[in-house]
């Protein structure tokens, strides 16, 4: 699958050119706020995008991802607290703790499969949060301050709104080419391999709990990015940040905008946002409507934005359901 | 040693009603299939629907008895109208079709009753203590504990004694068979759904009095629910029942206890971030084990 | 036979997903009438069955029992109407005792005037009333296939339809159950078979089908069969 991009293609270039554009309208009509939005969405885009690289393309339904925005969040606001503000130390480190929780959570859990995977990441990413809301020295509950934004020796300002919104829009492309690459190599075959068949994968002699592991640590350390992102973003981090709804809503993204597309993340996390956005100035009460529209897109839209769009040109394609019937002989006879 | 045996009442209290949302939420998991992520919803609205029930009718049993009432027909309706659809999908459909259905309800919730909590008294026959084993122990709260033990009794006997309880337990290992031998599969899921919500609801309003009635509530303990039927095997009511009272012992003695024991070895700051920590990952911990040694549950249902 | 038919199918089609499996079966079960269905495996012989209980819904043609369409119904209802599945496998509830296998799904919606009521089917299989309180899981092959009959029989159904009852068995134990299949055709109940045993099958019924290939491609009395070396060599491998 070379990613095809048919109908997309040209939506996708706009909606890049329009990202790349944004700052300068925002400049010249004073807008902070759209600025500000569009940021937020751009960060939570990356944490879809590592997401959708185990979940779209390698089918774990890792119900915990929240627990590596939180990390590298609070690896950012621990080391800020305590007085260390450069970025060369503390994003290396908020990367490598995320990795080391992924690795250690992924062996644990990867040697499960359905619902329990389900469960057992959840748990841990429940875990993470309790930590996090008993430091009392970083804040607890009520959260922790960032009074200065990671600093790079001047390579950067992070605290210029424009050139941290480039950063993270670079980063974002980043995230998508390296997932373009990694999909289409030998490793992403055997990931995708191993989604639909896991025991043929094997039988052909491919390690594949190494692999869904190794994918598993790429996503976390990547999504550990977004949270040192976000800490920067929102000058505060707090347990709230990990809470399980989070990890929800970054399916909800996923699923959203197209499970195994390389822009459906992105396409995911604009969607969410805005639409939240929207719909709270409609009402107060936006979730009444968001939660429904969900129930309804997981019953009549399950491809997401991205199948929308590809059906536009292609024929759609007849959607796997998983049947739970016992599988008479005639069936496997039949090619 | 008093201290201990008050610790253990209240640790087996919260694995009673640990059991009330575990049996349902095994059931439909089981029986149906469904990953039900909206259960703690339904803990929820029998929370809202006491407290508002009590205060209209001006009486605690009354009001419960309409609040359960209340939640066993919004369970069915629910099923009805909003998992029906999805019985057969993918357990992501589920997962988020029924996280749909959280932010919802807590909408729903805050649009009606407003963001603050609500409160819900006790009657004074039930607010006072009684001597048990020589410490004074809350009334109510051995009342819950004899509710809930009776709702086990009750469920036991259904799930075994009758012929419901037979097709309910030969939905749970092949549905298809069931279908195709005359039963109304459809109809024995709305069933089986409306009876694991009516006891979330009932412990959702047996809680109110004594711990919360607010929004977002019963996701904290949905997720304990889930530890609970992992731990003792998902579709096994019985496996539900020893794990929810081994959960609710361990968290609550662990909570009480594990402070102190900490402070023997530790410096005190460390001892109570440790602590605090410590305690609310215990469960965690206690599920991580057993599904690394022995994934299906303790009580696994043959078939599956 | 037309009019008279209890079961008929006309050119029904069956798919799974996109892949077809039955290119239009037609066949008529006469009430009292015991018929087969052979063929090699991966044939569509239980697939004919799925789609005439509703488990695999057919999608083209008509299928008629007692003169009502039933191919668009869900299993439940065509069970109702009287047809009583012994699927392939036996797929006994595991976790019910034998007595709650039988009673569990048992019905008698016709208000036959003798109906199969636990006794009786005990009398047909003493060996199930010996185990009555033991675990589904618990029962050899054999009696966890006469458990599944007497379970379909406690539904009173007015077809019986019985899909490879004897794989897997001892010679003793399917010689039993060709007995007892005997039995039920001397009391009146109409029967379909899928089995792959031509001279038990010959015996014991009044007319066969050989399916090949999601086709009906022969059909015949048992005298027929018997005579037709070269029907038998080249459809069913004997």
């Amino acid at each position: 699958m070379k990613a095809a991009l048919d109908a997309r293609a040209p939506f996708v270039v706009i909606l890049l050119a329009g990202l790349v554009a944004l700052p300068l309208y925002t400049a010249a009509s004073g807008d902070q706020f759209t600025l500000t939005l569009f940021t937020r969405i751009v960060i939570l885009a990356i944490a879809a995008t590592s997401l959708n690289l185990i979940l779209g393309y390698g089918g774990m339904v890792s119900f915990g991802h929240a627990a590596y925005l939180g990390i590298g969040a609070y690896a950012v606001g621990i080391f800020a607290e305590e007085g260390i503000s450069s970025g060369f130390l503390q994003w290396p480190f908020a990367l490598a703790l995320s990795a080391l929780f992924a690795l250690v959570v992924g062996a644990l859990s990867l040697r499960t499969r359905g619902v329990y995977f389900i469960m057992i990441t959840l748990a841990f990413a429940q875990m993470v949060y309790y930590v996090a809301a008993g430091l009392d020295r970083y804040g607890g509950d009520d959260g922790l301050t960032i009074y200065s934004r990671s600093q790079f020796a001047g390579l950067i300002n992070l605290s210029d709104s424009v050139q941290f919104y480039y950063l993270c829009l670079g980063l974002l492309l980043v995230s998508i080419v390296f997932t373009w690459r990694l999909i289409n190599s030998r490793f992403g075959m055997v990931l995708r391999g191993s989604r639909s068949n896991d025991r043929r994968m094997r039988a052909v002699g491919f390690p594949t709990f190494r692999y869904r592991l190794a994918a598993f640590v790429i996503s976390g350390v990547w999504c550990g990015l977004a949270g040192a992102l976000l800490a920067n973003h929102t000058d505060f981090v707090s347990p709230a940040m990990m809470y399980w709804t989070r990890s929800g809503d970054l399916i909800v993204m996923v699923v959203f905008g197209g499970m195994g597309s390389l822009f459906g993340p992105l396409f995911g996390a604009i969607s969410l946002l805005v639409l939240e956005e929207g719909l709270s100035r409609i009402t107060e009460y936006w979730q009444i409507i968001l939660g429904p529209l969900l129930l309804l897109i997981v019953l009549f839209a399950r491809g997401g934005i991205d199948g929308l769009l590809g059906s536009i040109r292609r024929e759609p394609l007849v959607r796997a359901r998983r049947v739970d019937l016992p599988e008479p002989d005639e069936a496997s006879h039949h090619g | 040693m008093l201290l201990l045996l008050e610790q253990c009442l209240n640790g087996l209290q919260f694995g009673l009603l640990l059991f009330l949302l575990a049996a349902g939420l095994t059931l439909v998991f089981g029986i149906m299939d469904l990953v039900n992520l909206a259960h703690g919803s339904l803990y929820m609205m029998g929370a809202y629907f006491a407290a508002s029930f009590v205060a209209w009718t001006g009486s605690f049993f009354a009001g419960a008895l309409l609040a359960l009432g209340a939640t066993l027909l919004l369970g069915i309706i629910l099923e009805i109208v909003a998992l029906r659809p999805l019985y057969g999908r993918d357990h992501l459909d589920h997962v988020l079709g029924t996280f749909g259905l959280i932010l919802f309800f807590n909408e729903l919730v805050r649009l009606i009753w407003g963001p603050a909590g609500l409160s819900l008294p006790l009657p004074p026959a039930l607010n006072t203590a009684v001597d048990v084993f020589g410490i004074y122990y809350p009334i109510y709260r051995l009342l819950i504990i004899l509710v809930s033990l009776l709702v086990a009794l009750f469920l036991y006997l259904v799930v075994m004694k009758t012929r419901v309880g037979m097709l309910i337990r030969a939905g749970a290992s092949n549905r298809e068979m069931v279908g195709a031998l005359g039963i109304d599969i459809k109809l024995l899921f709305t069933l089986v759904f409306g009876l694991g919500a009516a006891f979330a609801g009932l412990a959702g309003l047996m809680q109110a009095p004594i711990l919360t009635v607010q929004i977002g509530m019963g996701e904290n303990i949905l997720i304990l629910a889930f530890v609970v039927i992992v731990i003792g095997g998902i579709g096994s009511i019985r496996g539900a029942f020893v794990a929810a009272v081994f959960v609710g012992l361990v968290d609550t003695l662990g909570r009480a206890f594990l402070p102190d024991l900490l402070h023997l070895v530790l410096s005190t700051t460390a001892a109570s971030t440790l602590a605090r920590a410590l305690s609310s990952m215990l469960i965690y911990l206690l599920m991580a084990a057993v599904l690394a040694l022995r994934p299906q549950g303790l009580f696994p249902v043959a078939g599956r | 036979m037309a009019d008279a038919a209890l079961l008929e199918l006309e050119r029904v089609e069956t798919f799974y997903g996109l892949s077809q499996v039955l290119f239009g079966i037609s066949l008529a079960i006469a009430p009292g009438e015991v018929v087969t269905l052979m063929g090699r495996n991966g044939m569509g012989k239980t697939t004919t069955v799925r789609s005439v209980l509703g488990l695999t819904r057919a999608r083209a043609g008509s299928i008629r029992f007692c003169g009502q369409e039933i191919r668009a119904l869900p299993a439940y209802r065509v069970a109702k109407l009287g047809i009583g599945l012994v699927p392939e496998g036996r797929q006994i509830f595991p976790n019910l005792t034998v007595r709650e296998n039988l009673v569990a799904t048992a019905a008698n919606r016709a208000s036959a005037a003798a109906p199969w009521t636990l006794d009786r089917v005990f009398g047909l299989f003493p060996r199930l009333a010996e185990r009555s309180n033991s675990m589904g899981t618990q029962l050899s092959g054999g009696e966890q296939q006469m458990l599944a009959i007497g379970r379909a029989l406690m539904i009173n159904p007015r077809l019986l339809i019985l899909d490879e009852a004897t794989e897997g068995l001892a010679p003793l134990m399917r010689a039993e159950i060709w007995r007892c299949l005997a039995g039920l055709k001397t009391a009146g109940l109409s029967i379909l078979l899928i089995d792959k045993n031509v001279e038990a099958l010959t015996r014991v019924a009044d007319r066969h089908y050989i399916i090949e290939k999601g086709q009906v491609v022969w059909t015949g009395t048992s005298p027929q069969l018997e005579a037709a070396r070269d029907v038998q060599h080249r459809y069913l491998s004997i």
